[in-house]
């Protein structure tokens, strides 16, 4: 490769022909910070790290590549659309591809978290600006006047005398220009693209039902394999006996490995019924887990002294001690399945000290890192190709499904597709982690909070609570506490983890303090948060006047402060993966039962990309958050999941979800993610409704279980 | 195994298959029609919904044996080149998210629409709320519906 740019390797820039003839931009950085543009051309022999890439062909049209794992959140447009802004590319002429694994090209090349448009939105509209800076040039110098006169629209550089010529007319000639080492962007006011309605560009290969998700995937020579994993968290494979299954038509081999065994065959339904007939002994050496046992561990750990402090300000113990009131609740969740309606799958083909995998995951590199260290073969030796994914909510951040296709695939050796069933996913796989939380709040005479304590207990949770949300930084004195119980259930990660069952908790206890200290809930927040921005205490991790105007939007647009007869509200807001979101529920009096009608949002994640995408995520995580918290229970029994399927699991319908009136906050600030932020506080604003629609508390999810009343209020 | 001859999406095709294969599979692992989805496999989800002479069937409690003469369309039969009103609407309305459920959301909501031209929003309540959408899809199904309908005339 050719160095046109003379340049320090840190911000260097280079230029020259991609292999078909036209542009092809990275960039790429090598600090933390820093970072700039480059023109490569073959990006797989490039030695650098790059992280996104367009080109552009001479036929005029724009390939933008999304690096990051699509799963439902929209990033593959939204990433797009932020590039071809820049670019000033007529949109139609724009084509996206998900980009397979590649650590050479681009850094975190993951999903979750909501940090994909934070982390990229600089260098998105940097590879944009820069290209187009190049084609601006290439013209310029084509009709010999200074670039400054020409302007780029929709796929043209136009002159000031009306010359005009495409992108793709310029492609080759801009490709031989030094890269700019600085590139202007565009004032967030001069936005065309970016903040419109803009459709997914996967719809048509969904709406056609193309073979894009991972379980469609297929080649020549493929076996298709389910595994039995123990059926209890905690038991060991003793036997197995397969002489039966073995028998069946299409069955290749019945294996055993890691306390598991593999059923190998022609077809899916094949070797569905060969594992019916496998002879499975399980057995275990300590007490399988069950909900009654958990309910123990939680009482102890609630009275323990051993907790771990994760925040303390001033004296809380004084604070209670001098308290007018203390106000006291605790709250609980149940372990939760992600269930994205695709279950695990994907597909290896390891041969020697090669492999080749293909599936759906939220963290490609590190399926390639593990399966590296499992199989003992380089990490340059393995390919990891994504597939789209039938959504992922955390659960595809861990890569167990993926490694287990590779160890079968080394062991057959053979190219294999692991599936697993709707059983096996919700039965035997990584659960939200089950927790409880115990609220204290001392008020003084006048209903100001003086004191704060939070102790969190999760089971396999790690930090539980997340010791500086509001209120803290709000109240003099505080005291953050958390515990951990190491369960044999596995858990990771769920959809805005942690924060999807805490957010609830928070916002319903700050409802039952604001209620004990005779304010409006509304107003309560929003006087806490004066003082903080009259006086924090301590360290602060968000912003106040933020929050006051989701908080003030939401109610406005509600007429919270003017009730509707018949109409019961209930408040929450929530600041999480670095988005603000305010939502108020509101229920209805039907044939004299409270049925939820209407839930209002208001957001503020920054910029808003993509109107069309952002609602959808707004819409989605809503209709998650009312869903979960009213109906999602996990059960536990002899280590098993008592609930593996939907006829016992039972998720939010169409005939359940209210309307939803969804609004940003429109400022100007660089952007943040949305496939999580609007979860958290859809529980609290729906028990918060509840309570004004009832007089009841709720302090146990789901909700449901309290009973006939509540469970038909969706 | 016993062979059968299937009308699917107009054509015939011919499978050799155990009997008790639920339609779903033949359709994914011998025919290469990967359109219609697993998500449950015990009729809880409709990710495998397709048309079995009009009527939305969940292929996979299906056994191919009694499909017999029936003609199935899968999404891959609702049109070629995505012009079905349905389609289109969906597109417009921007519904997917992760798109999974969506090829059995539509081949629902086609199979109304033949049946109700004007369907009320109690008929399309009705008619999907058998449907799983776990990304929570539900409020531009029903717009998606609405403009389908309107599509339709
Ligand atoms: S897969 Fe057939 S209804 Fe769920
Ligand atoms: S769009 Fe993801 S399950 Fe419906």
């Amino acid at each position: 490769m050719k160095n046109i740019a003379d340049n320090s390797r840190r911000n260097f820039l280079k230029n020259t022909f991609a292999a078909g003839g036209g542009l092809i931009l990275g960039f790429s950085w090598m600090g933390s910070e820093t970072f700039a543009a480059e023109i490569v051309q073959n990006p797989a022999l490039d030695e650098l790290a790059f992280n996104a890439f367009l080109s552009i062909s001479p036929k005029g049209s724009v390939t933008i590549f999304s690096p990051n794992p699509e799963i439902g959140q929209g990033i593959k447009t939204a990433f797009a659309v932020i590039v071809a802004e820049e670019l000033d590319v007529d949109w139609k002429d724009v084509i996206v591809k998900q980009a397979n694994l590649d650590t050479k090209k681009y850094e975190r090349q993951l999903t979750g978290g909501s940090g994909a448009i934070k982390h990229s939105w600089e260098r998105l509209r940097k590879a944009g600006a820069t290209a187009k800076q190049l084609l601006t040039e290439a013209a310029a110098r084509k009709w010999g006047v200074s670039a400054s006169t020409c302007k780029a629209q929709k796929g043209f550089i136009i002159s000031s005398t009306g010359q005009k010529l495409s992108f793709g007319e310029l492609a080759e000639a801009a490709a031989k220009l030094p890269v700019p080492a600085d590139v202007k962007l565009k004032k967030t006011s001069e936005f065309s693209l970016i903040g419109k309605t803009i459709k997914s560009v996967d719809n048509k290969d969904v709406l056609l039902g193309k073979p894009v998700f991972g379980l469609d995937y297929k080649t020549e020579g493929m076996l298709y394999a389910q595994i039995q994993r123990p059926p209890g968290f905690g038991q060991k494979l003793k036997s197995f006996d397969a002489t039966e299954a073995k028998k069946l038509p299409g069955i290749v081999d019945v294996v055993s490995f890691g306390n598991k065994v593999a059923i190998v065959g022609k077809s899916t339904w094949q070797v569905m019924k060969a594992r019916g007939v496998v002879k499975m002994e399980w057995t275990n050496e300590k007490e399988l887990e069950s909900d009654e046992m958990h309910n123990k561990i939680f009482t102890d750990l609630m009275n323990s002294d051993k907790a771990e402090v994760r925040r303390k300000d001033g004296d809380v113990e004084a604070a209670f001690k001098n308290a007018h009131k203390v106000v006291q609740a605790e709250y609980q969740c149940p372990f939760l399945p992600h269930n994205p309606m695709e279950p695990m799958n994907f597909f290896a083909d390891v041969k020697g000290d090669k492999a080749r995998l293909v599936g759906p995951t939220q963290v490609p590199q590190s399926a390639q890192g593990a399966v590296a260290k499992l199989l003992n073969i380089p990490v340059d030796n393995i390919t990891v190709e994504l597939t789209k994914m039938g959504g992922g909510f955390g659960r595809r951040l861990n890569n167990d499904y993926a490694l287990e296709a590779a160890e079968l695939s080394s062991i057959i050796k053979a190219p294999v597709k692991v599936m697993w069933t709707r059983e096996d996913d919700m039965g035997g796989g990584i659960y939200r982690p089950a927790v409880r939380y115990r609220f204290k709040a001392a008020l003084d005479k006048d209903g100001n909070m003086t004191g704060f304590m939070l102790r969190g207990i999760g089971m396999n949770a790690g930090n539980a609570t997340r010791q500086d949300n509001f209120p803290v930084g709000a109240v003099e004195n505080v005291l953050v506490d958390s515990l951990d119980y190491k369960s044999d259930i596995t858990t990771g990660p769920w959809r805005a983890p942690i924060t999807n069952f805490l957010a609830y908790a928070e916002q319903a206890f700050m409802d039952e303090v604001a209620f004990a200290a005779g304010k409006d809930p509304v107003q309560f927040r929003l006087d806490l948060l004066a003082k903080v921005k009259q006086s924090p205490v301590g360290k602060i991790t968000y912003e106040p006047d933020r929050f006051e105007k989701v908080i003030k939007a939401v109610t406005e647009k509600s007429g919270w402060s003017k009730p509707k007869k018949g109409f019961s509200q209930g408040f929450s807001v929530y600041f999480s993966h670095n988005s603000y979101v305010a939502q108020i529920a509101e229920m209805e009096l039907k044939k004299g039962k409270p049925v939820l009608k209407k839930v209002y949002a208001v957001t503020d994640c920054g910029i808003v990309i993509n109107q069309s995408g952002a609602r959808n995520q707004i819409y989605g995580a809503i209709v998650d958050g009312l869903g979960h918290a009213m109906y999602g229970n996990l059960t536990f029994k002899d280590g098993k999941p008592q609930e593996t399927n939907y006829n016992a699991y039972r998720l939010i319908k169409y005939n359940e979800v209210p309307e939803i009136d969804a609004s940003f906050v429109d400022n100007g600030i660089d952007p943040t993610g949305l496939g999580e932020p609007a979860l958290p506080p859809t529980g609290g604003a729906l028990a918060n409704a509840i309570f004004k629609a009832t007089g009841k508390r709720l302090y146990k999810q789901p909700f449901s279980l309290e009973g006939e009343e509540v469970e038909q209020m969706l | 195994m016993p062979n059968y001859k299937l009308k699917i999406n107009g054509k015939s095709s011919s499978v050799e298959v155990a009997e008790d294969t639920p339609l779903l599979w033949v359709l994914r692992d011998s025919l290469d029609l990967c359109g219609t989805k697993y998500g449950c496999g015990i009729a809880q989800c409709g990710a495998c919904t397709v048309h079995l002479n009009g009527t939305p069937t969940r292929s996979c409690v299906l056994p191919v044996s009694a499909v017999g003469t029936s003609e199935v369309t899968t999404i891959e039969g609702l049109s070629k080149d995505g012009s079905h009103p349905v389609q289109k609407a969906w597109d417009e309305i921007d519904v997917p998210q992760c798109g999974y459920c969506q090829a059995g959301q539509m081949m629902v909501a086609a199979a109304l629409l033949k049946q109700k031209a004007n369907p009320t929003d109690d008929d399309i309540e009705q008619a999907m709320s058998g449907n799983i959408c776990r990304c929570g899809t539900y409020h531009r199904i029903h717009d998606a519906v609405k403009l389908a309908a309107k599509k339709a005339k």
